[in-house]
């Protein structure tokens, strides 16, 4: 076991993957011989070669497009879009060639690429270096959506994307790259080595795609989350002084059912949070599940804790953010409902 | 008076009722081209992107340095593909006019291009073809009853009744499954090639699209891609001067050559008779060969014309004229290898004729074999159950769920 920050475990699960496995490359803008504008692939290109780990051009869609035809071709390429934001150049070559390819050949090619974006606010970031675009790919058939909440869970998760035959859009929240984040910005940084998701083995391991994890247990509420918002509600629910089960999904699609189900059946009420604006995100298709599996369980409506529907603004940035006092007030809403 | 901007709108040179009038193409005359070797670096060979490379002149003699060392039995081969693909079009055509199957593409007019490729390059490159490329499918041995099944989305579809009629595959012949997205396939065949690199093998790869895809993004995309890495791949513009409806100057074809698309990022165009099989041959195996030996990208246009309608849902008489096609400088493409082997001595039109004869049966043949796995309106269905099959390599549980949903309803009205 060591200390890792997220972009260390992120860096560890690409060592591990490449190193164990010949045919795993890295393309995206920056990452070789510079390392990534975060770090994440600091020292890669070094150990591994230029042929392996390959600074692109400015060009999304032509690092996703190539990608593909590397996948088809035997190899397993690791895509990094440098900011969720820039992803949308790619979105065809995502939407109508990746998440299909294996479909409409009847099953016969296929391309197992992973495509990492850092995603997320609360970095000043501005509406162009801030966004969490998750729901955009939960749409999709064929692909799979992960979002880690821990270092201990990037990497677990992403070697498992990596060695998924499927494709996955992996979204790493980048305000907790260096330590968990309650939502107030205000308190001083608190690094990984004070959280035991920072406690990361060195050596392989996986976490299987398609599993939620219960970070926190309780019995009057269930909160379901994803991402950064997995250390917000936590604070949230310390701070109301309520005894909650929070989940975290982690694995967007597929999406385990059954521990959501397990949870909301056991609470009767339950809250879903998430950083991304609230129309048409993927709170909506969570409030849908847990309406139809859990409803004659339920004592209180579902609430959605999300961000406003406007862009991420630069200067109101905390404003826009579902912060603590925003889950609070929805939780007193869903204790006081009879 | 100053000047004022004014925005320019391409006109076509003809439109239905207008004489035909192709004087906008720049033609040179056959064997007027030099052949550089392929080693030759792009910026000593800009010329090839402007004039038109041709081999066979208008009597069916190959000339100049440009002349492929193919031998009678592979022109005859040629000649017998291109006839294949086109019997195998005019008998897919009427299947739709039948209501057999929901849509056509034919590539009247085009099968040099295919066929060409195909004989230039070796079974291991890997090909990624436009939705008018049926020929690659044909020369590399895909049955005519498969891909007739394909249309037919019938039991034996290779795509399991997932796609339109034509966007075909084949894995084991190194094939790219079709897609209905325009000029997508162009960075796959880009880092298709640049894994060959990567691992060190001498496969190339090949790519298509028409001169109306290469507005696209994934166009521009694929050429940096290939230019920055200087991957081993073809990059081939099939000039049949209509997008649907659009002539090619909508593409950005008043100006320049589609083949100079890619001087300004060192990469050499080669303009060809895209009619003209021997001349398309010995333009590939020059790309592959410069491909195979670290030279990277080649980028060729072909010139040709769509000698049909884009589709079965098109009705071209509604934008150019009629006879558009016979006044098209470089001809029909089968009827120019046929000229040249006449001329040789080895072949005459009652071969031609009889060998027509015999296609037709064969192709008669596979479609009625082809019938037997069922059609759109008749004969066995395929189960419904594939359809949650293969989106995933392994079926997750909510898809096995929805499955079960949809047996569980066609259970109830039965």
């Amino acid at each position: 076991m060591s200390q890792m920050n997220m972009i260390q475990a992120v860096r560890s699960a690409l060592d591990v993957m490449m190193h164990k496995d010949p045919t795993v490359i890295i393309l995206g803008q920056d990452v070789g011989y510079f390392g990534g504008v975060f770090r994440c692939t600091d020292g890669l290109q070094e150990k591994y070669g230029e042929h392996r780990v390959i600074d692109a051009p400015i060009a999304e869609g032509g690092i996703i497009g190539s990608a593909i035809g590397i996948g088809v071709n035997g190899l397993r390429p690791v895509a990094e879009i440098q900011f969720a934001d820039y992803i949308y150049p790619g979105l065809d070559q995502i939407i109508s060639e990746l998440a299909r390819l294996r479909y409409r050949s009847g099953g016969e090619f296929f391309s197992p690429v992973t495509v990492r974006a850092p995603c997320g606010g609360g970095i000043r970031g501005g509406q162009t270096h801030s966004q969490s675009p998750e729901a955009l790919f939960t749409h999709l058939s064929g692909v799979k959506t992960v979002m880690p909440s821990s270092p201990y869970d990037a990497k677990g998760l992403l070697i498992s994307a990596i060695e998924s035959d499927d494709p996955v859009i992996f979204f790493e929240p980048k305000r907790i790259y260096n330590g968990p984040f309650d939502g107030d910005p205000n308190k001083p940084a608190v690094p990984w080595s004070k959280h035991p998701g920072g406690e990361v083995p060195e050596d392989y391991y996986s976490i299987p795609l398609g599993k939620a994890e219960v970070v926190e247990e309780g019995d009057d509420l269930t909160i379901i989350t994803y991402g950064t918002m997995v250390h917000v509600a936590q604070a949230a629910v310390h701070k109301a002084g309520i005894s909650a089960d929070v989940i975290d999904v982690r694995s967007l699609v597929p999406l385990d059912v059954e521990t959501l189900k397990t949870s909301v059946e056991k609470t009767g009420r339950c809250l879903i949070t998430h950083e991304a604006s609230r129309f048409g995100g993927y709170g909506a298709e969570l409030v849908a599940t847990v309406q139809e599996e859990c409803f004659w369980h339920l004592q209180a409506p579902i609430e959605r804790v999300a961000g406003w529907e406007t862009p991420y603004p630069h200067a109101f940035e905390w404003d826009y953010f579902p912060a603590q006092d925003r889950i609070i007030a929805s939780i007193q809403k869903i204790m006081e409902a009879v | 008076m100053t000047p004022k901007s004014r925005l320019h709108i391409p006109q076509p040179s003809a439109r239905p009722g207008d004489a035909p009038d192709f004087s906008y193409l720049s033609l040179s005359d056959a064997g007027a081209v030099a052949r550089p070797d392929s080693d030759t670096p792009a910026s000593q060979i800009e010329n090839l992107a402007s004039d038109l490379v041709r081999v066979l002149d208008d009597d069916g003699i190959a000339q100049g340095e440009w002349v492929p060392d193919l031998t009678t039995d592979q022109l005859l081969e040629a000649l017998r593909m291109m006839l294949l693909t086109r019997q195998f079009d005019a008998r897919m055509q009427r299947a739709q006019r039948q209501g057999k199957i929901s849509f056509y593409m034919q590539s009247l007019g085009e099968e040099a291009i295919s066929i060409a490729q195909g004989m230039a390059l070796e079974p291991g490159d890997m090909m990624f073809p436009s939705y008018r490329n049926q020929g690659l499918f044909i020369i590399r041995g895909t049955s005519l009853v498969d891909l007739m099944c394909q249309c037919l989305s019938n039991t034996r579809d290779m795509c399991k009744g997932r796609q339109m009629p034509i966007m075909y595959h084949n894995k084991q012949a190194n094939l790219f499954s079709v897609s209905g997205n325009l000029a997508t396939q162009y960075p796959h065949a880009v880092g298709w090639a640049m894994a060959s690199a990567i691992k060190g093998e001498e496969h190339i790869a090949s790519a298509w699209v028409g001169d109306g895809s290469t507005a696209e993004a994934d166009f521009h995309y694929a050429l940096t891609f290939a230019a920055v890495y200087q991957a081993p791949v073809i990059l081939n513009v099939v000039n049949n001067q209509w997008a649907i409806s659009t002539f090619q100057g909508f593409a950005g074809g008043e100006r320049r050559s589609f083949a100079a698309r890619g001087l300004g990022l060192g990469i050499p165009g080669v303009r060809v008779d895209g009619n003209d099989l021997l001349a398309v041959y010995a333009v590939t195996q020059w790309a592959a060969q410069r491909a195979r030996q670290g030279g990277g990208p080649t980028l060729i246009e072909h010139v040709t014309y769509r000698g049909g309608a884009h589709s079965t849902s098109d009705d071209p008489s509604r934008y150019r004229p009629k006879n558009e096609w016979d006044a098209f400088p470089l001809g029909d493409p089968v009827m120019r290898l046929k000229q040249h082997l006449v001329n040789t001595g080895y072949w005459s039109d009652e071969q031609h004729a009889a060998l027509e004869e015999e296609l037709k049966t064969f192709v008669n043949e596979a479609w009625k074999e082809a019938v037997t796995y069922g059609t759109m309106t008749e004969g066995p269905r395929l189960d419904v159950r594939v359809m949650f099959d293969d989106v995933y390599a392994e079926v997750p549980p909510h898809l096995e769920r929805q499955r079960q949903q949809l047996l569980a309803l066609r259970e109830q009205s039965e």
